[in-house]
């Protein structure tokens, strides 16, 4: 390190082993090549949402997607926002917005609620065939939607949900519950029986426990479950699609698709691009923020396919 | 243990008759009622019922006329269909293939304890974030041939470049490709890492006493002994693969012509578009159909291994 040309280019310098290397040996060089390589193709797209939604139409006209815009404006983001119009309303993505919150936070609350319940059943208080209806509830993470939507339909029309957004927090929570369940079921597993067998002898019972005990124990779960499904539901495609019946009431996700893949008019691309950052910036807020439990967020819901 | 034995003798001879065991722990039960009716009656209900009125002649209702294997045998002698099922198997071999490679690679090289490890894995896995809809949207725009990639290529000189991928029914299919990549190797990076990390450092420490390579060594010796981790990707890349429904709305509608149809955009259009129920309901059977066959050999393998080991 005492040689002043690598002290200039600490952050390129090589592994810290215990044998110090050169700091531009040939296999640092493809390393860090390659991974900046591979970063450009990842970032691209973002920086291409951001730099699009940023020009006015004439200058992508003559321009090109790569380019930089020569004069900032955010007219492009206040359309998208609330003035763009799908058929003769003209109240942009805001709707949307709205319509996957109203959605999101019940699914979410609903889902971790039945599922920690479901796992903490599951672990301390098994009864006959308990098992049973966990592999099953674990086999549905793997069955195709599509096989379900119809008789999901008709059910929802039996209790007079179809269409509306409490059917739809329905439907969120209970194909949230495998993989939340099997999320749960494996942390309380991981808790000292003892605990539990300490909490009995002094006299609690079912939700005693699950709130005294359980609960407080299991908070960071509580946020790996909540990273897991305000991204998951708020990505939602297929459901919002199949069980919001009136278009006032889709999700952002689908009033997204319906703007930016409308036959009629002349296409916009800023207010596109602008729009389509919108709908990212909600998962995309939550990843930068959680970084890690993100990660572990994943690994615990790559069942989920 | 036999004191336990006694005490939970006596509480039954002290209520008179022994407890029924419906009613031991009835709270447990009564809270697990919303996990007994998604598994039961949702998870297997509802695919108990596709899968019998798939074999019946609804058209805008479900109704209970069978008539036997009629609706596979038009599924299988329908263009469409024929076309999304070798669509989704090119597009499937390629995704698990690309995905595995660029997946392992990148896990290879940021475990080679570089610098700036957190900054390299954030930027690869962001994607996964967003949704396939965005994804989609985004690369429908990256690829658009009058202001895309292909424009750009052209403005640098190289006049008679073409890349159009998303209008031409030839190519489409790697369209999706780049942008279904994009969204997704992150994941498979980071449960490859994962995989990584838990291979011993002796194992490196002898490869390296006996002289063998970094790029042999991960090849003849990391790769074989990451078997359960290719296999668990294998299986979550394939699971997603099937399903595949959103990417291909919002990059190409399916289009152009049928060139990017897709079984999961099938069912959709005649269960909810085409008012032909029998149709749908075949057609999502057979997706079941081909996630069992992925999945029962992954779960024979999975566990049926655990219990001899």
């Amino acid at each position: 390190m005492a040689n002043p040309g690598t002290l200039a280019r600490t952050d390129m310098s090589g592994p810290r082993g215990k044998k110090p290397k050169k700091a531009f040996s040939a296999s640092n060089i493809f390393i860090y090549g390659t991974l900046l390589l591979v970063s450009l193709y990842y970032l691209l797209p973002l920086y291409v949402m951001i730099v699009t939604s940023l020009k006015t139409m004439p200058e992508i006209r003559i321009g090109n997607v790569f380019s930089p815009p020569v004069e900032i404006t955010f007219q492009p983001w206040i359309q998208a926002w609330s003035q763009h119009c799908t058929g003769l309303v003209c109240n942009g993505l805001s709707p949307g917005f709205w319509n996957s919150v109203s959605i999101l936070l019940p699914s979410v609350v609903l889902s971790i609620a039945i599922s920690s319940v479901n796992g903490y059943a599951l672990i301390n208080w098994k009864f006959r065939g308990s098992e049973v209806f966990f592999v099953i509830l674990m086999l549905g993470a793997f069955i195709p939607y599509q096989i379900m939507l119809y008789p999901m339909v008709i059910i929802l029309r039996e209790i007079g949900l179809y269409g509306s957004l409490t059917g739809l927090v329905l439907v969120h929570s209970v194909f949230g519950m495998p993989i939340l369940t099997l999320l749960f079921r494996n942390y309380f597993a991981s808790v000292p029986e003892e605990l539990f067998k300490a909490a009995r002898v002094d006299g609690a019972g079912f939700w005693g426990i699950y709130f005294r005990i359980m609960l407080p124990l299991a908070l960071p779960i509580f946020v790996v479950a909540i990273i897991l499904q305000v991204t998951g539901i708020w990505n939602d495609f297929l459901f919002g699609v199949v069980f919001i019946s009136k278009a006032e009431n889709y999700p952002m996700t689908v009033q997204l698709n319906n703007i930016v893949n409308s036959v009629q008019g002349v296409k916009e691309y800023n207010v596109n691009m602008a729009a389509t950052l919108l709908t990212g910036l909600v998962p995309l807020a939550v990843y930068f923020v959680s970084g890690k439990l993100f990660v572990r967020g994943i690994a615990a819901g790559a069942v989920k396919g | 243990m036999t004191v336990v034995e006694d005490t939970g003798a006596r509480s039954s001879v002290t209520s008179g008759r022994r407890p029924s065991r419906l009613f031991r722990n009835p709270m447990s039960k009564i809270a697990s009622i919303p996990l007994i009716i998604t598994s039961v009656g949702i998870f297997v209900g509802c695919t108990v019922w596709t899968i019998v009125y798939s074999f019946t002649n609804s058209r805008l209702l479900p109704r209970l006329e069978f008539v036997g294997l009629a609706q596979y045998e038009r599924l299988w002698s329908d263009n469409r269909w024929l076309t999304s099922i070798s669509n989704l198997g090119k597009f499937g071999v390629f995704s698990m293939v690309f995905t595995l490679v660029i997946g392992f690679f990148l896990a290879t090289l940021l475990d080679r304890k570089i610098r700036g490890e957190d900054i390299f894995r954030t930027i690869i896995l962001y994607p996964f974030a967003l949704s396939f809809i965005v994804t989609g949207l985004v690369w429908q725009w990256i690829l658009n041939p009058q202001f895309g990639i292909q424009h750009v290529v052209r403005s640098m000189g190289w006049e008679s470049f073409t890349f159009d991928p998303l209008n031409n029914p030839q190519i489409v299919l790697y369209g999706l490709l780049i942008a279904g990549l994009w969204q997704g190797t992150g994941l498979i990076m980071c449960i490859m890492l994962a995989g990584l990390r838990g291979i011993d450092e002796d194992i490196w420490k002898a490869a390296k006493v006996d002289g063998i390579g970094t790029v042999k060594t991960y090849i003849q010796i990391i790769i074989p002994m990451m078997r359960p981790v290719f296999i668990t990707s294998l299986v979550l890349i394939a699971a997603g693969i099937i399903k595949v429904y959103d990417l291909v709305v919002a990059q190409t509608s399916g289009g152009p012509g049928l060139s990017s149809q897709m079984p999961a955009m099938y069912v959709y259009s005649y269960m909810f578009g085409g008012q032909n129920l029998g149709q749908g309901f075949a057609a999502s059977t057979m997706m079941l159909l081909s996630v069992a066959i992925v999945l029962i050999p992954w779960a024979y393998l999975e566990f049926g291994g655990k219990k001899r080991g």
